[in-house]
C-alpha cells in the first residue's frame, strides 16, 4: 500500500513543483485566457514538458515514453493542479495513449504514440453527449456502409477536441443510448470531410469543443479495439483518466486550501488576524480533515491502479466523489474566506473555484460516483 | 537471520502458541468474560502478549511495531480477543511508562497487564469540562500522603473500578495549569462515595464522584507535584486514539481490520435492504443509499488515512497532531452512521422495550442515544477542532 512517497516520488515532486512555478503559474492560464489564445495552452512550454518526459510518462520506452506508473502520473498531475497548469494531460497523456496502447494496432500505436510523447500529437475524446456525465448514454450512430462506416451524430464537452489531430468518437453500433453493449471506438483525423468542430469557451478557461459529425466515414482500420465491444476498452480507460483527474483535483484543493489558510493568518480585522475568530478556524479545521481524507484515497486508488487490483474501480470512485466534494467545500469557503477580494478577476482564488467546478463536472461528480460506489459494493 | 526470516519464525511461533493457549470458548467473542477469560490473562500477561510493546522488565512483551503487528495479524486470523482492554492498558499505561518512577510502574504495570486491577478517570468536574485545568479538587500534603476534597462527574466505570487515576489541585495560587499534580488511589479508601447517574440511553455507566478527606500515598504521585498537566494532556492523546479505535475507525493498521470493515459494510447493506427492500439489487430508497455510500466513502478513506499517518510516522512525512483528527472524524462518523441506522429503521428503531421489536432494533435505539456523547467525551467535537486549528494550521489565538 503506497501510502507515502518514495525518494524518487519526492524527486519528482519537487521537479516538477519548481518547474510549473516558474514556467506554468497561475498567471499562465490567465495570460491564455486574457488574449484568446488560439492554442488555449502554450505548445512551447508543452514541448518542454515533454521534453521532461511528462507527455509520455505512462507510455512503455520503445515507444519514447518513461514507463512509469500512475503513481509518478499522480504526483506530476497534483502538482499541476495546484497552479492550474492547462497543458492536455487528461485527452492526451491518459485517455489519448491509453485508449491507442490497448485499442490500435501496431502501426498506428507506433505513429501516434511517439508523438504523444514528443509532444507533438494532440488527441481528444469525443464521447458525452449530454449537460450530465453518462457514459453510456451514447446516441451517436456508426451505420455499417461499404466496408466501413458512416458516423453521425454531436458531441459536447470534448476536452481539447479544437486541436486535437485526431479524434477518439465512441459512437454506436448497436442497441440504444444507455446500453453498454453496442459501442464503438473510431480513431477520426480532425480534418476527416464531415467533421466540424466548435471550440467553447468555458468557464475554467480551459480547452473544449462541441464535435458534429455528419456521415463521416471511417474505415475498419480506424475502429479501436472491437465493434461493438468499446466498453471494454473504454471503462478502464475512464477509469484511468478519472483517478487522474482526481490526483489534479487534489492538487487544486490543496493549493487553494493553503492560501486560505495563509489568508486568514495575514488579512487583519478588529486589529487582530481574521484566523483568530473561532467561527473561521473551525470551518478551516474541517475542511483540513478533509484534505487529509482526500489525500489518502487518492494515493491508495492510484497504486491500486497500478497493483491492479480488484476492486481498483471502487476506489477509483471514492477517490472522485471524495476530490469533487471537498474540493467545493475548499473553494467555496475560500471564496467566503477572502471576501470582496475573493470575488475579483484579479485575485488568483476565484481560478481555483472554477476548475474546480469544471473539474467535478468531468467524468462524473460526487453523486454519479457514489451510485458507482455503492453499485459495484452491491447494494 | 534476516529481518524477514525472523518475522516468519515469530509468526510460526504465535500460531502455536494461540493454539495451544487460547481457549476454545472465547474465539470469535468480542468482550469475553467468565474463567477461561481469567485463564486468558494469566497467559497472555506471562506470555508478555497482553502489552506486547510494552518493555519486558515490567511484564509487557519488548516487541517493536513489526513483531507486534505480526501478532495482531495472528491473533485476528483465530479469532483471539486481547485479554485486557479499558482506561489502565490503553491510557494510564502509556503515561506510566513515560513518567512514572521505577517503583511506581512496578506496582502498577502488572496489574493492569493481568487485568486484575479496573482504573477509572478522574479528570471531569461539574465546573471542569471542556476547561479542565480550571479543577477544583484540592489535595493538600500531610506527611507521606495527601488528603484529597472535591467531586468528578461523569466518571466511566466508577462502580465497576478499583482504582482512579485523578487530577487534584495541589497549589490553588498558581497559574490554573501550574498548580495540578496527577495522583493515583484506591476507590475503596474511606471517603470516597460513588454515585452513578442516569443517561438517556438508561444505562448508568458513569457517575459523579465524591471525596471527603481521602488519604493517598504521596508515592502514588506520578511525576513531579505541580507537574501534572503534561501528563494528562499526553494521557487525553492516548484517550483520543483509543476512542477513535473503537468507533468504526480502527487505528490498528493491516488487513484485518480493512476485513472487518468490509463485513461490517456488507451487514448495514443487507440489513437496509431489509427493512427498505431491494431493487434490482440496490437499496430501494435512493436518499438512505446515498447516505449510506457517503458513509461508506468516508469510511474508507478515514481507514486510508490512519494507515498513512502510520506509515508517514515511520517515514517522517505527512502530518502530526492526527489523535484530534481522527477523535472528531471517527466520533462525528459513529454519530452519522446511528443516525442513518434509526432512518432506515423508521419506528422499528423507536422501540424502548417489549416483544414489538427485536434486539437489534432495541440496540439500535440506545446505541443512537449512546452515541451522542462520541464527540462529548474525551474532549468535544468544538474542542479538537480547536487543537487543529492552532496545532496543525497554527491559527492565531
Ligand atoms: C459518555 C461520556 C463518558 C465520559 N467519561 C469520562 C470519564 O471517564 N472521566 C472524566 O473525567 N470525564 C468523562 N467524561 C466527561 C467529558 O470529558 C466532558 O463531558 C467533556 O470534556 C465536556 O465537558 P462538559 O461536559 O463540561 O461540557 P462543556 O465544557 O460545558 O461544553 C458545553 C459545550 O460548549 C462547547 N465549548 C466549550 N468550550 C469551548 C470552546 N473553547 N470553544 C468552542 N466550544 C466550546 C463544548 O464543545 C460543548 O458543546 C465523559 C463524558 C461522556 C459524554
Amino acid at each position: 500500500m503506497a501510502l507515502v512517497l518514495t525518494e524518487e516520488q519526492q524527486l519528482l515532486q519537487e521537479t516538477v513543483r519548481d518547474f510549473v512555478r516558474e514556467k506554468a503559474p497561475v498567471k499562465h492560464l490567465r495570460q491564455l485566457r486574457d488574449t484568446n489564445d488560439k492554442v488555449g495552452f502554450s505548445r512551447d512550454l508543452w514541448k518542454e514538458m515533454a521534453d521532461l518526459g511528462w507527455a509520455g510518462i505512462i507510455l512503455p520506452e520503445e515507444h519514447g515514453g518513461s514507463g512509469l506508473g500512475y503513481a509518478e502520473l499522480g504526483i506530476l498531475l497534483e502538482e499541476c493542479g495546484r497552479t492550474l497548469v492547462p497543458e492536455p494531460f487528461l485527452s492526451t497523456v491518459v485517455l489519448g495513449a491509453e485508449l491507442i496502447q490497448k485499442g490500435a494496432s501496431e502501426a498506428q500505436q507506433k505513429e501516434i504514440l511517439g508523438g504523444i510523447a514528443e509532444g507533438r500529437t494532440v488527441l481528444a475524446l469525443a464521447h458525452q453527449e449530454q449537460g450530465r456525465y453518462s457514459p453510456y448514454a451514447v446516441s451517436t450512430r456508426a451505420e455499417a456502409a461499404g466496408d466501413g462506416f458512416q458516423l453521425s451524430g454531436k458531441k459536447t464537452f470534448v476536452l481539447d477536441g479544437h486541436v486535437a489531430d485526431s479524434l477518439i468518437v465512441v459512437a454506436r453500433t448497436s442497441g440504444a443510448a444507455g446500453d453498454r453493449d453496442g459501442l464503438t471506438l473510431f480513431l477520426v483525423p480532425a480534418e476527416s470531410a464531415g467533421v466540424s468542430i466548435t471550440r467553447t469557451v468555458m468557464v475554467d478557461s480551459r480547452n473544449s469543443a462541441v464535435v458534429e459529425l455528419s456521415n463521416v466515414a471511417v474505415s475498419r482500420d480506424q475502429v479501436l479495439g472491437d465493434v461493438g465491444a468499446g466498453a471494454d476498452l473504454l471503462d478502464p480507460a475512464l477509469d484511468r483518466a478519472t483517478v487522474a483527474l482526481s490526483a489534479q483535483l487534489l492538487g487544486v484543493l490543496t493549493e487553494a486550501f493553503e492560501r486560505t489558510v495563509e489568508y486568514l493568518k495575514t488579512r487583519i480585522q478588529f486589529d487582530v488576524p481574521i484566523g483568530s475568530f473561532q467561527a473561521l478556524k473551525h470551518r478551516a479545521a474541517v475542511m483540513f480533515c478533509e484534505v487529509e481524507l482526500s489525500k489518502s484515497i487518492v494515493m491508495d486508488a492510484l497504486a491500486a491502479i497500478d497493483e491492479g487490483r480488484e476492486n481498483a474501480s471502487q476506489l477509483v470512485s471514492a477517490a472522485k466523489a471524495r476530490t469533487s466534494d471537498t474540493a467545493g467545500l475548499v473553494t467555496r469557503e475560500a471564496v467566503q474566506m477572502f471576501g470582496g477580494i475573493g470575488m475579483t478577476d484579479e485575485e488568483e482564488i476565484g481560478f481555483f473555484l472554477k476548475r474546480a467546478r469544471a473539474a467535478e463536472l468531468t467524468l462524473g461528480d460526487g453523486s454519479f460516483h457514489r451510485d458507482r460506489f455503492a453499485q459495484l459494493n452491491g447494494y | 537471520m534476516s529481518a524477514t526470516t525472523d518475522l516468519d519464525e515469530f509468526r510460526s511461533e504465535v500460531r502455536t502458541w494461540l493454539e495451544e493457549n487460547l481457549p476454545e470458548t472465547l474465539r470469535g467473542r468480542a468482550w469475553p468474560s467468565g474463567s477461561d477469560l481469567a485463564l486468558w490473562r494469566q497467559r497472555m500477561g506471562d506470555r508478555g502478549f497482553a502489552c506486547p510493546t510494552w518493555p519486558a522488565e515490567y511484564g509487557g512483551g519488548g516487541l517493536d511495531a513489526a513483531h507486534t503487528r505480526v501478532l495482531q495479524q495472528e491473533m485476528a486470523r483465530v479469532g483471539a480477543p486481547p485479554s485486557v482492554r479499558g482506561f489502565g492498558v490503553s491510557m494510564l499505561g502509556p503515561v506510566l511508562l513515560e513518567f512514572a518512577n521505577d517503583a511506581q510502574k512496578r506496582e502498577h504495570l502488572p496489574g493492569i497487564i493481568y487485568g486484575r486491577v479496573n482504573w477509572c478517570q478522574g479528570y471531569s468536574e461539574p465546573g471542569a469540562g471542556s476547561d479542565l485545568a480550571s479543577l477544583q479538587t484540592r489535595a493538600v500534603r500531610e506527611g507521606d500522603e495527601y488528603v484529597i476534597n472535591g467531586q468528578k462527574i461523569w466518571t466511566s466505570g466508577a462502580t465497576e473500578a478499583d482504582w482512579m487515576f485523578c487530577l487534584v489541585r495541589t497549589d490553588p495560587r498558581a497559574p490554573k495549569h501550574d498548580g495540578i499534580s496527577f495522583i493515583l488511589f484506591d476507590l475503596k479508601s474511606p471517603g470516597v462515595e460513588v454515585r452513578p447517574i442516569r443517561l438517556i440511553s438508561g444505562a448508568s455507566s458513569f457517575c459523579e464522584v465524591f471525596f471527603k478527606d481521602v488519604h493517598a500515598k504521596a508515592s502514588n504521585l506520578i511525576g513531579v507535584e505541580n507537574a501534572g498537566w503534561t501528563i494528562a494532556k499526553r494521557l487525553l492523546q492516548h484517550e483520543r486514539t483509543m476512542l477513535s479505535g473503537g468507533m468504526g475507525g480502527g487505528t490498528a493498521p493491516g488487513r484485518a481490520a480493512a476485513g472487518r470493515a468490509a463485513q461490517r459494510r456488507n451487514g448495514f447493506a443487507d440489513m437496509a435492504k431489509k427493512y427498505l427492500g431491494d431493487a434490482d439489487g440496490r437499496i430501494a430508497d435512493p436518499v438512505l443509499r446515498d447516505q449510506l455510500a457517503q458513509l461508506e466513502l468516508d469510511g474508507l478513506c478515514y481507514r486510508l488515512t490512519t494507515l498513512r499517518s502510520a506509515a508517514s510516522a515511520k517515514a517522517g512525512q505527512g502530518p502530526g497532531h492526527t489523535a484530534s483528527m481522527f477523535k472528531l472524524y471517527a466520533s462525528e462518523m459513529n454519530k452519522r452512521r446511528q443516525e442513518l441506522t434509526m432512518s432506515v429503521l423508521g419506528s422499528q428503531g423507536l422501540g424502548w422495550e417489549g416483544e414489538a421489536f427485536d434486539a437489534f432494533e432495541r440496540g439500535t435505539t440506545r446505541q443512537w442515544l449512546r452515541s451522542k456523547g462520541n464527540s462529548i467525551e474525551g474532549g468535544t467535537s468544538e474542542v479538537q477542532l480547536n487543537v487543529i486549528a492552532k496545532r496543525v494550521l497554527g491559527l492565531p489565538d
